[in-house]
C-alpha cells in the first residue's frame, strides 16, 4: 500500500471505477429492496420501463435531469477549486426569489423570450449572491465553507418560508405560494423534439431550460479547461500552495468559483418554476441541490460525465415514481437511499476498489501502473 | 407569580428540547476532537430514533429500544469510520451519504414493516421512558420559588434527560482528565505525534466514532421513545445540524456545549410558547427568524465577529502513516 495513487489508464479511471462503484451502490440498494419483501430484479425492470417506456416518461426523465445538470455543474465547479459547496439546495431555493420577482413583474408585459433572459440573469445573480457570503467568509475570515453553506441552506429555507407565507402570497389565498404566472413567464415545452421521433409526450414538463443546461455544461467545460481562470481554479484546487506561489490570488479564486457555483445552482430554479409549475411554491427544489453532489461525484466533475450522471438520476426519479405506483412497499424515498449509496461508494469510498483494481492491472502489465513495481505487488 | 409560572414552563420545555441537541453535540465532540468531521450526526440520530421506536414497538421494552438505537447508530458511525479512517475518503462526503441513507431507509423500512405511512406504532407504558420523580419532589412543592423549581424543572424528566446532563461532566472528565482523552485530543491536533509515540491513530479514531455512535443513538432514542411516543418520518428535522452549530458555538468544549444547546433549546421553546405574540422590546418577530437564529449566530461566530472558533487542527484530514 505504499504507492496508493499509482496511475491507471484513463478508461479505467473514468469508466471502470465509476461503473464498479455504481454497481456496488445498486447491489446494496437491491438488498434494501429485498428487505422490504420485493424482488429487486422486477423493481429494476419497472424502474427502467418507467423512465424510458414512453415518450412522456422520457420527457419526464429529461425534465428531472435538467435540474441535476445545473446542480451537478454547480458542485463540480466548486470541486475544481478545492471547495465543497454543499449549499446548492439553498442557493437554488433563494434563487426562486429572483425568478419570482422577474416573472411577477414582467409576465403580463413581455413575451417569454424576453422574460427568460431576465429570469436567467436574476436566478444566477441571486444564487451567486447567496454563495458570495460563505465565499467571502471563507476567503477573508477563514470560516469553513462546508459549515457556512450548510447553515445557509437552513437560513434560505427559513427566509423563503417567511417570504412565501407572509410577503409573496396573494391576498385571500391560503396556499403559501405566489400567484400563477401569465403566458409571458411560461417556457415553451420541448415535447416536439420527442414527438418528431414519433413518441407521444402529452403534458410532460420538459422545456427549453434543458437546452440551457446543456449550454451551461459546455460553458463549464470551456471555463475549466480552456480559460486562464479555469486553469487557476484547478491549480488552486490541486495545490493551494503552488497556486499561491504562482501568484494566484486565493480569495479571488474562492469568491469567483463560489459565485459561479451559486449562479449555476440558482439557474436550477428556472426549470421547475418557469417550465412546470408556473409559480413559486414551498420546497420546489425538492432535494435537487443535494442530488448535485452525487451527480458531480459520479461524473468525476467533468461535464461529459455530469450530463450522463444527471440523466441517470433523472431515470431514478422518474422510474422511481412509477415504481412507487407498482410496488406499494417502495416509495420515492428509495431514490434517497440510492443517492446516499452512490455518494458513499462513488465519493467517500472511491479508493476502496482502486487498490485491488490497480493490483489486477499491475499483475497484467506492471508498466501500465507507472511504477517499477516488482511483480505481483502492484498497488 | 404568573410570570414565574410561565418562565418555569419555558425552562422546562427548554430542557426537553435541548436534550437531543446536547447528546448529539457531545457525540460530535468526541469525533471531531479526534480529527474526524461528522456532518452525519443528523442521519445517525434519525436512524437511531427509527430503530429505537421499532424495537420498542415490537418488544414492548424501552430498554430494548435504546439498545437497538445505539447499535444502529454505532453501525452508521462505523460506516463513516470505515470510509474516512480506513479508506481515507472525504469525511464530508461520507457524512452527507449517511444522512441520505438514513433519511431514505427509515421511511422505506418503516412503511414496509408497520404500514402507517412511515410512522412506527404509537408507544405506551414500558415501551417508553417515563418521567422520573426525584426524591422529595412532592414534599417541597409548596416551598416558594425553590419548591416549584425543584419539583417541576429538575424533577419529572425521563431517565435519558438526566443521563444527557451527566454526560457533560463525564465527557469533560474523559477528555481532560484521562490518558484516553489526552490521546484523543492529540490525535485531532497532531496525529503524527501520536503515531510516533507508538499509539494507533486508527484505533483511537475508531473508538471516537463509536462514542459518537452511542451518543447519537441515545439522542435518537430520546426523540422517539422518551420525548415522543413513536417515530415519525424526518423527526430529527435538522437537529443534527443545530447540534453541529452548537458544537462550533461551544468551540469544541463540553461545558460550553451544554450552554450552547440550552441557548438554542431556549430559542426553540420560547418561539413555540410565544408564537405569533409580540416579543418584549423588539415587537413581533417572524417565527422563521427565530428558527434560523442558531444558524445565523453560528455563521457570525465562525466569521470571528464574536470570539473565534478554531477547530481541531487535524480535523477533516485523513491520516497517512507513510507513503
Amino acid at each position: 500500500m505504499s504507492v496508493p495513487y499509482a496511475k491507471l489508464p484513463g478508461w479505467a479511471d473514468y469508466g471502470l471505477i465509476p461503473i464498479i462503484n455504481l454497481l456496488v451502490a445498486f447491489l446494496v440498494a437491491g438488498v434494501v429492496v429485498l428487505l422490504v419483501g420485493e424482488n429487486p430484479l422486477s423493481a429494476a425492470v419497472i424502474l427502467i420501463d418507467g423512465a424510458f417506456g414512453s415518450g412522456q416518461n422520457i420527457a419526464y426523465t429529461l425534465y428531472y435531469a435538467t435540474n441535476f445538470i445545473f446542480t451537478g455543474l454547480a458542485v463540480a465547479v466548486a470541486f475544481h477549486a478545492g471547495l465543497f459547496n454543499i449549499g446548492g439546495e439553498g442557493q437554488a431555493y433563494i434563487a426562486g426569489l429572483g425568478v419570482a420577482l422577474v416573472c411577477l413583474t414582467f409576465d403580463s408585459v413581455l413575451p417569454w423570450w424576453l422574460t427568460f433572459p431576465l429570469a436567467i440573469a436574476a436566478s444566477a445573480a441571486v444564487g451567486a449572491l447567496w454563495a458570495l457570503i460563505p465565499a467571502y467568509l471563507q476567503a477573508k475570515r477563514g470560516s469553513h465553507i462546508v459549515i457556512t453553506t450548510i447553515m445557509f441552506n437552513f437560513i434560505a429555507a427559513s427566509a423563503m418560508v417567511y417570504l412565501l407565507v407572509d410577503v409573496l402570497k396573494p391576498a385571500g389565498s391560503m396556499a403559501p405560494q405566489t400567484r400563477d404566472f401569465f403566458d409571458g413567464a411560461q417556457l415553451p415545452k420541448m415535447g416536439w423534439l420527442l414527438e418528431s421521433l414519433g413518441l407521444a409526450v402529452r403534458s410532460a414538463p420538459l422545456n427549453i431550460s434543458f437546452l440551457l443546461a446543456l449550454l451551461m455544461a459546455f460553458a463549464v467545460w470551456v471555463l475549466i479547461w480552456r480559460t486562464k481562470l479555469g486553469y487557476e481554479m484547478r491549480t488552486f484546487g490541486f495545490s493551494p500552495k503552488a497556486a499561491r506561489y504562482a501568484g494566484v490570488s486565493e480569495s479571488r479564486i474562492i469568491i469567483i468559483a463560489m459565485m459561479i457555483s451559486g449562479g449555476l445552482a440558482g439557474m436550477m430554479a428556472l426549470n421547475p418554476i418557469m417550465g412546470d409549475q408556473h409559480r413559486v411554491a414551498l420546497d420546489f427544489v425538492a432535494g435537487a441541490g443535494f442530488v448535485g453532489i452525487a451527480v458531480a461525484l459520479m461524473g468525476r466533475s467533468h461535464p461529459a460525465g455530469i450530463v450522463p450522471a444527471a440523466i441517470l438520476f433523472g431515470v431514478l426519479y422518474q422510474g422511481g415514481a412509477e415504481l412507487a405506483f407498482e410496488m406499494p412497499n417502495i416509495s420515492r424515498d428509495m431514490i434517497v437511499i440510492i443517492q446516499g449509496l452512490v455518494i458513499l461508494f462513488a465519493g467517500a469510498l472511491e479508493h476502496m476498489f482502486r487498490a485491488p483494481i490497480q493490483a489486477v492491472f499491475a499483475s497484467f502489465s506492471p508498466r501500465s501502473v507507472g511504477v517499477a513495481a516488482p511483480k505481483g505487488e502492484g498497488a | 407569580m404568573e410570570f414565574v409560572g410561565i418562565m418555569l414552563q419555558i425552562f422546562d420545555a427548554t430542557i426537553r428540547v435541548s436534550v437531543p441537541l446536547l447528546l448529539a453535540c457531545l457525540a460530535g465532540l468526541y469525533s471531531e476532537r479526534a480529527g474526524v468531521f461528522d456532518i452525519g450526526l443528523e442521519g445517525k440520530m434519525l436512524a437511531g430514533a427509527f430503530a429505537g421506536a421499532s424495537a420498542a414497538a415490537v418488544t414492548g421494552s424501552a430498554w430494548m429500544g435504546l439498545g437497538a438505537a445505539v447499535v444502529t447508530a454505532v453501525f452508521f458511525a462505523l460506516v463513516h469510520g470505515f470510509a474516512s479512517i480506513t479508506h481515507r475518503g472525504n469525511q464530508i462526503v461520507s457524512g452527507v451519504a449517511i444522512n441520505f441513507i438514513a433519511a431514505g431507509s427509515t421511511i422505506i423500512l418503516g412503511q414496509a414493516w408497520f404500514r402507517q405511512g412511515g410512522r412506527t406504532p404509537s408507544l405506551s407504558g414500558d415501551a417508553r421512558f417515563g418521567a422520573i420523580t426525584l426524591p422529595g419532589a412532592d414534599a417541597v412543592r409548596d416551598v416558594p420559588v425553590l419548591g416549584p423549581v425543584y419539583s417541576e424543572l429538575i424533577s419529572g424528566h425521563s431517565l435519558l434527560v438526566y443521563v444527557a446532563f451527566l454526560m457533560v461532566p463525564f465527557t469533560w472528565w474523559v477528555l481532560f482528565r484521562t490518558r484516553f482523552g489526552l490521546r484523543l485530543r492529540a490525535v485531532g491536533e497532531n496525529p503524527a505525534a501520536v503515531d510516533t509515540a507508538g499509539i494507533s491513530v486508527t484505533w483511537l479514531r475508531y473508538r471516537a466514532v463509536i462514542f459518537t455512535g452511542v451518543l447519537t443513538g441515545m439522542a435518537g432514542a430520546y426523540l422517539s421513545i422518551a420525548q415522543n411516543a413513536g417515530f415519525v418520518k424526518d423527526m430529527t428535522a435538522g437537529k443534527g445540524f443545530i447540534a453541529l452549530a452548537a458544537l462550533i458555538f461551544a468551540k469544541w468544549k463540553p461545558v460550553p456545549a451544554m450552554f450552547a444547546c440550552l441557548l438554542f433549546g431556549f430559542l426553540e421553546a420560547a418561539s413555540i410558547r410565544f408564537q405569533g405574540l409580540p416579543w418584549p422590546v423588539i415587537g413581533k418577530v417572524p417565527v422563521q427568524l427565530i428558527n434560523a437564529l442558531p444558524f445565523i449566530l453560528t455563521v457570525i461566530l465562525l466569521a470571528g465577529f464574536i470570539g473565534k472558533a478554531i477547530p481541531p487542527r487535524a480535523g477533516g484530514v485523513p491520516y497517512v502513516k507513510e507513503r
